[in-house]
């Protein structure tokens, strides 16, 4: 085959991009049958990244100073060189927008086209989570929304007022979510019209709620009030709140849920990093050699992507000093070439471990767990033993109750399906975030609001604790109990305003000196 | 397929409002780092930006998360030595449970959030909430500021300023005027028609001359423009000056062989920080450097800071020399008069009384504020007892403060030139 390049140097034009763009295309499409959403490729400065960067991945965003915060962190580490930036950055709407920095040179460009513009946006479209969870075409007009209210809240009602309730919302972004109940989609065109029309009716249901004056005397029984509000536990508590803390404004509602659905709008990405990024890895690796392949790029365009390939999917040893944690580039990108290994060469294990995929179409096969997993069930599926082998994977419990750590298992054949759970455990967002629930609120007494956490394998929570509780009960406005139950046995509470130790009962009572029969 | 886009000439700043906002909830920290960093840094280098660092704790953004505990655990990669069942020593610090949550405790506060401000934010924190006091002599100056006020109408003017009843009333003026002789003709023909209708109804030539001539009339009636350039009208701006206070301030400098080098560094630090907020906050303000050992001397800036010449101390010879230059350049009817003097407190001891007279009789009273800044470890001298005096008679605008060491400059400065509440 003639090798007739597209480009030789290292520099980058409009033209070059697009001849690129329009190759990688071609074979992501028509070769591999990947579906994505129209590409919109931006070319922007590193001062630029530094700002998309600050805005944690939305376009655009409201003010707030913890985005401030990220951008002076940013800014720092990259003035003084001690972090790159981001090769690319890329955003789940339609047209699927995807950043490129001035600064790389058309090999790094070509790359991350291949990575952002048909590897996450071909996740983005494909992928369970986002289609049923996010709404990419509405997104932009969405925050186009959120932005505009906000900073009208912050004229109308002074920057302070907005600054304070956004941190407490913040701070329960990530109890923000529903995990099951597949929520509406975002739509920003109803969502203006709307807003106001919601104002009123919240407001209305939530006066209910808390009316004091009963509306007929006769209906109110006993029983009302032994009925338990609300009846089934909540776990999404800025939509708790949002419905019914008894103080909010109006305005504050509508903050409240726009925090809410932006967390919302995020929920999909952290439950499938290992996933997203590895299915992008996997994709610009394969479009790049398969561009190699058709003899449109250099020798020297290969060894400059595949040393940064190297590099991004790199996984130190644990004792090593860059490490920190699995590097989700390089565990995605390995079940993801492994997947097609076990499809293309399958091997006597394989078959043993994956009868149901060895030996079958590989693309047929790598789509199908693209769309239907997320990262803790993909690697339930999907680790195989020669991936827990090349990684040498090794799991560790730490017990309160025990003095050593014990290795609980390695990459033994005994070892294979007790690393893999442990494994696939660590990436449950259920199992990571302590499992908060709204228990009851007191509607006839004191308002107060009671939550229960269950413990995980005796986790107790972490110091953050009562300020997370202030937060809350900035939102509330009335007392907030927390119980940290493990099993039915309550270990610990907290509450605030903090209840002072009441003093009688340390002291002997003889009234209450009766031993129990 | 895919659109690329250059986006690159879109603003960049586009964090610049999330920055600010992240400033103003941490003006705190920033200002009191800014007051460390004062005191820190040498002469030349007061004016560059500044790194502030603030604990991490208390720029954290909380969550729900768990704790040290219960029991935990991770899948690691990179095994090399351990098998199944292995029982490890918990690493000390790293691990978990008790001990590691001690660990984690005493390692908090070690960790601070460092960023950079720039050399403008830097000054703007320093110089927060000072003011020249007394600053009440406005004078027409004629040149320096504006205030632009409405003047009327004018026929120049650009596009934005066009006065559009005004205009249209012009229009409609220079069209009632252009066609007022036409249509008076043509509402004359218009009743000779008719009546020649009625009159003479076969005179054809007669109505078909009239009919002509109303025609005519009805189209020099209709090229009148409707609007023409010479009708638009414009609101005319003027700029009219508003009085502005001009204000002096002289800095006085003792440089006697009593000043060891060290005190001069002081009284110089101090003067750059004087300068330097003279020079940012008030655009038009002259300085004027008075230089004294035995005799006085005005001298430029390079000159009062660089200078090595020195004497002995006779501090009445540059109180005159400001007098004089009072006298001859900046009349007191027009002029803010502001004076920072700095010493070590040594003088000619029957000199001390000299000055006090001289400032409470002559110099004084026309003065806004006077500051005098005492740069001694030592007890004080006469000097500054006999300006205790002269504190006594102008209590609102003389104050004498001592400066021991560096770290004392900013904060003297401070209390010197904190904004007073308006009274």
């Amino acid at each position: 085959m003639s090798r007739t390049p597209i480009s030789t140097g290292s520099e980058w034009t409009f033209e070059l991009i697009r001849e690129y763009d329009q190759e990688i295309g071609r074979i992501a499409h028509e070769v591999y049958g990947l579906d994505t959403y129209p590409n919109q490729i931006e070319v922007i400065t590193a001062e630029q990244m530094m700002d998309a960067y600050a805005s944690v991945g939305m376009p655009l965003g409201y003010h707030h100073w913890s985005y401030g915060k990220h951008f002076l962190a940013t800014e720092k580490g990259y003035r003084r060189g001690h972090m790159g930036l981001a090769y690319e950055i890329v955003i789940n709407s339609d047209p699927c927008i995807a950043y490129l920095m001035e600064e790389n040179t058309m090999c790094m460009q070509a790359l991350v086209i291949a990575h952002a513009s048909y590897g996450h946006n071909s996740f983005f479209k494909g992928n369970y989570l986002f289609r049923s969870w996010t709404d990419a075409s509405a997104i932009i007009d969405y925050l186009v929304f959120a932005k505009q209210y906000i900073s009208e809240c912050e004229e109308r009602h002074g920057i302070d007022a907005v600054e304070d309730l956004l941190d407490s919302c913040h701070a329960l972004m990530n109890y923000g979510v529903d995990r099951y109940k597949r929520p509406y989609p975002i739509s920003a065109a109803e969502e203006r019209q709307r807003q106001r029309e919601r104002e009123e009716h919240l407001q209305r249901q939530v006066n209910e709620l808390w009316r004091t004056i009963p509306v007929n005397p006769h209906y109110h029984t006993e029983a009302d009030d032994a009925v338990r509000y609300p009846c089934e536990p909540q776990e999404n508590l800025l939509y708790f709140i949002e419905k019914n803390a008894p103080l909010l404004e109006p305005w504050q509602r509508e903050v409240v849920r726009i925090v809410r659905k932006i967390a919302q709008y995020f929920y999909p990405q952290r439950q499938t990093q290992v996933m997203n990024e590895g299915w992008a890895t996997f994709w610009h690796y394969t479009l790049l050699n398969h561009l190699y392949d058709e003899g449109k790029v250099t020798d020297g365009f290969m060894m400059e992507f595949l040393q940064s390939h190297t590099s991004v999917v790199y996984q130190p040893p644990f004792d090593s000093n860059w490490y920190s944690g699995i590097n989700p580039y390089a565990l995605g990108f390995a079940m993801m070439q492994d997947i097609r290994r076990i499809c293309e060469h399958p091997t006597e294990e394989d078959r043993r471990w994956f009868p149901d995929i060895a030996g079958s179409d590989w693309l047929e096969t790598l789509k199908f767990a693209m769309r239907t997993f997320k990262d803790e069930s993909f690697i339930l599926q999907y680790l195989s033993p020669k991936v827990i082998r090349d990684f040498k994977l090794f799991a560790i419990v730490d017990d309160e109750a025990d003095d050593h750590l014990e290795v609980a298992a390695i990459h033994d054949d005994s070892g294979y399906r007790v690393v893999r759970e442990l494994l696939a455990a660590q990436y449950n967002l259920g199992n990571r975030e302590p499992n908060i629930q709204v228990w009851s609120v007191d509607r006839r007494g004191d308002r107060s609001l009671s939550l229960r956490h269950q413990r995980h394998q005796g986790k107790p929570l972490g110091e953050s604790t009562n300020e997370m509780l202030r937060h809350l009960h900035r939102l509330w406005g009335f007392d907030i109990h927390l119980q940290s139950l493990d099993g039915n046995r309550v270990i610990s509470e907290a509450h605030i305003p903090p209840r002072p130790e009441p003093e009688e009962e340390r002291l002997p009572k003889f009234d209450l000196n009766i031993p129990p029969i | 397929m895919s659109y690329v886009i250059d986006r690159r000439l879109n603003g960049k700043n586009k964090s610049t409002v999330n920055r600010q906002r992240f400033l103003r909830r941490y003006k705190s920290h920033i200002k009191k780092a800014v007051e460390d960093a004062v005191g820190r840094r040498s002469i030349t280098d007061i004016e560059h930006g500044e790194s502030i660092s603030i604990p991490n704790r208390d720029i954290d953004e909380p969550i729900f998360h768990h704790g040290k505990g219960g029991r935990q655990t991770q899948v690691h990669p990179g095994n090399r030595e351990f098998a199944s069942g292995d029982r490890i020593a918990r690493p000390e610090g790293g691990g978990g449970g008790q001990g590691g949550s001690q660990a984690g405790n005493s390692g908090e506060g070690m960790d601070e959030f460092v960023f950079q401000i720039t050399q403008d934010e830097f000054l703007d924190f320093m110089f927060e909430d000072l003011a020249l006091p007394n600053l009440v002599k406005r004078q027409l100056t004629g040149t320096d500021t504006f205030k632009p006020v409405r003047a009327g109408i004018s026929q120049q003017g650009n596009p934005s300023r066009i006065n559009i009843v005004r205009s249209m009333r012009a229009a409609q003026a220079r069209r009632i005027a252009l066609g007022g002789g036409s249509r008076k003709r043509l509402r004359e023909a218009r009743a000779e028609l008719e009546q020649l209708r009625l009159d003479h109804p076969d005179d054809l030539s007669g109505i078909q001359r009239l009919q002509e001539e109303i025609s005519a009339l009805r189209n020099r009636i209709e090229r009148i423009p409707f609007l023409d350039t010479f009708d638009l009208r414009y609101n005319l701006i003027v700029k009219q000056p508003t009085p502005s206070s001009k204000a002096v301030m002289f800095c006085l400098m003792d440089v006697s062989g009593s000043m060891t080098q060290a005190t001069k560094d002081l009284a110089k630090r101090f003067y750059i920080l004087l300068y330097l907020f003279l020079r940012r906050n008030y655009e038009r303000i002259d300085v004027v450097f008075i230089r004294h050992h035995t005799s006085a001397k005005e001298v430029d800036e390079e000159e009062f800071f660089y200078s090595r010449e020195t004497g002995g101390t006779i501090v009445s010879s540059a109180l005159r020399l400001m007098q004089q230059i009072i006298e001859d350049r900046y009349p007191p009817g027009e002029w803010n008069l502001y004076c920072a003097q700095a010493s070590d407190g040594d003088n000619w001891n029957d000199d001390s009384p000299i000055c006090r007279d001289l400032l409470v009789r002559q110099i004084m009273p026309a003065m806004q504020y006077y500051c005098y800044v005492e740069i001694t470890p030592r007890e004080h001298q006469t000097l500054w007892h006999e300006y205790e005096a002269v504190a006594e008679h102008f209590a609102d605008s003389f104050a004498q403060q001592q400066i021991v060491d560096a770290g004392d400059i900013y904060p003297v400065f401070r209390k010197l030139f904190q904004k007073r509440m308006a009274t």
